[in-house]
């Protein structure tokens, strides 16, 4: 019976490809407080961060899996203290190493000290163009910080992304916010449209940009790809709301990603902590192996077994798996539903009645006043989204 | 840049090539991404250390993999790797 099983077992596993990329969530301390931050919004309510030495586990056990893509994020991970080492120690294992900062805590100490940890990387976000927006939209005075962290960055010769999330408040400063990056001379730059989790949920009226907002940009995007050549490569992420057919979410669930958060949960993408009735692993008592092939938490949502009509039958299932659960959770309130952005959904007019709003320029839901991500906010709404 | 038997490439400044026996496969790295390689695109890449140059890339795989007339395929494939920035050239 255990030859049997384990037998079972290994062929299990080898249908399963290996999680690719990993993402360690160092923290959700951040001292920027944007209002599209993906993070939960309950995020205050969690405590006890994992060490140094626990880290080093995660980072041990889903490099021997295969694991090679790595990347630091969080919250603002230069809070650790111990980012560096940590750094090190992926770096030893043979991981590609990405750092995803807001740029501050950023100096040419730590800057130093993170190439000689051998990090490979720095993914540098930006809020917008001027100082005025930058600093308005992440309620901090770091327009200035991250322009010197830009340079500091190139100085030290890391290959650089320029990251900005896009909304109806900036979307408008596309053009602008290009400059700023070829004025930086960034490799790549992201062009990121906020997707809906997260703070960005609750403050989805304020943030989702009108179609002729989202045309323009796109077109400007083009022209400039079109004139400025491919020293700098560009990104567009269109938003799902303006899609007739979702994403294909996270490339898959439990098919590539993997994400541990601060507290040390395993999920399959950064936001799946909020869908109820599932157990994710915790990376102190179970191994990296037992969750990505074994839990419950990631073989949920693998394949296409689980689907439910309009998915199950769709020819296009293996195309996109059904989008994305934690929307399907967020809006059909069901985590097993066809994500709503897909217009065989038959609740897909709760996402044309936001895009609707989002035509009419001032109306009241766009008018209230926009949250920041904060401690104190997120005590208070104490909810995932 | 016209690339010739004497072109010397050099894996690009942002990318890193390594073996993935998770993969069965050779990887090229870069920031926020990979391409997993096929088996001669990454013999070919492999060996694009900045040093050998297309000549020598060539004599080197027809030797490993007693092979012959593979010179046309060498080319195409780093023209290929240039246009993707996989390798530099000088």
């Amino acid at each position: 019976m255990t030859d049997l099983s384990e037998a079972v077992a290994v062929q299990d596993t080898a249908k399963i490809g290996p999680p690719l990329w990993l993402l360690a969530e160092l923290t959700y301390r951040c001292p920027l407080h944007c209002v599209y931050c993906y993070n939960p919004v309950d995020f205050a309510k969690t405590e006890d961060e994992l060490t140094t030495e626990q880290w080093f586990k995660v980072l041990r056990e889903a490099r021997e899996l295969g694991s090679v893509q790595c990347g630091f994020s969080g919250g603002e991970p230069m809070l650790r203290d111990d980012l560096e080492v940590i750094v090190a120690e992926a770096h030893r294992l043979g991981y590609y190493t990405n750092l995803l900062t807001s740029g501050v805590g950023l100096n040419e100490k730590r800057i130093g000290a993170l190439k000689e940890a051998g990090l490979d990387h720095i993914q540098l976000s930006f809020q917008d163009s001027t100082r005025e927006m930058n600093d308005f939209l992440s309620s901090t005075r770091t327009f200035d910080l991250k322009r010197r962290a830009a340079d500091m960055i190139k100085a030290h010769g890391y290959p650089m992304v320029m990251n900005c999330t896009i909304h109806r408040h900036n979307i408008d400063h596309i053009e602008a916010i290009l400059q700023l990056a070829s004025d930086i001379d960034a490799e790549y730059v992201e062009l990121a449209n906020t997707q809906y989790y997260g703070w960005a949920q609750v403050n989805r009226d304020q943030l989702l940009p009108s179609r002729e907002q989202l045309e323009r940009a796109e077109r400007i995007t083009n022209e400039w790809r079109a004139t400025h050549g491919n020293k700098m490569k560009l990104f567009f992420v269109v938003p799902d709301y303006y899609e007739k057919r979702p994403k294909k979410c996270m490339n898959g669930w439990g098919n590539i990603f993997l994400t541990i958060t601060p507290d040390g949960k395993a999920l399959p993408c950064h936001t799946a902590r909020m869908l109820p009735g599932l157990e994710f692993p915790d990376v102190r008592t179970s191994s990296i192996r037992e969750i990505w092939y074994e839990s419950e938490g990631f073989n949920r949502y693998r394949g296409t077994g689980w689907m439910k009509e309009p998915c199950s039958s769709c020819p296009e299932k293996e195309k996109d798996y059904g989008g994305c659960r934690c929307q399907a959770y967020m809006i059909a309130n069901d985590p097993a539903a066809a994500d709503p952005v897909c217009d065989k959904s038959p609740l897909h007019n709760r996402i044309t009645e936001v895009v609707d709003r989002a035509q009419i320029a001032g109306n009241a839901a766009q008018v209230k006043p926009l949250i920041y991500r904060g401690p104190k906010e997120s005590l208070q709404l104490d909810r995932p989204f | 840049m016209a690339i010739t038997t004497a072109t010397v490439p050099k894996v690009g400044r942002n990318f890193r090539i390594q073996w993935e026996p998770a993969q069965d496969a050779y990887v090229l790295l870069y920031p926020e991404g990979m391409v997993k390689l096929n088996q001669s695109a990454g013999e070919i890449l492999k060996r694009c250390d900045g040093a050998a140059d297309v000549a020598a890339i060539v004599a080197d795989l027809e030797t490993t993999f007693n092979a012959q007339g593979l010179e046309a395929d060498v080319l195409a494939f780093i023209e290929l790797a240039e246009q993707q920035k996989w390798v530099d050239l000088t």
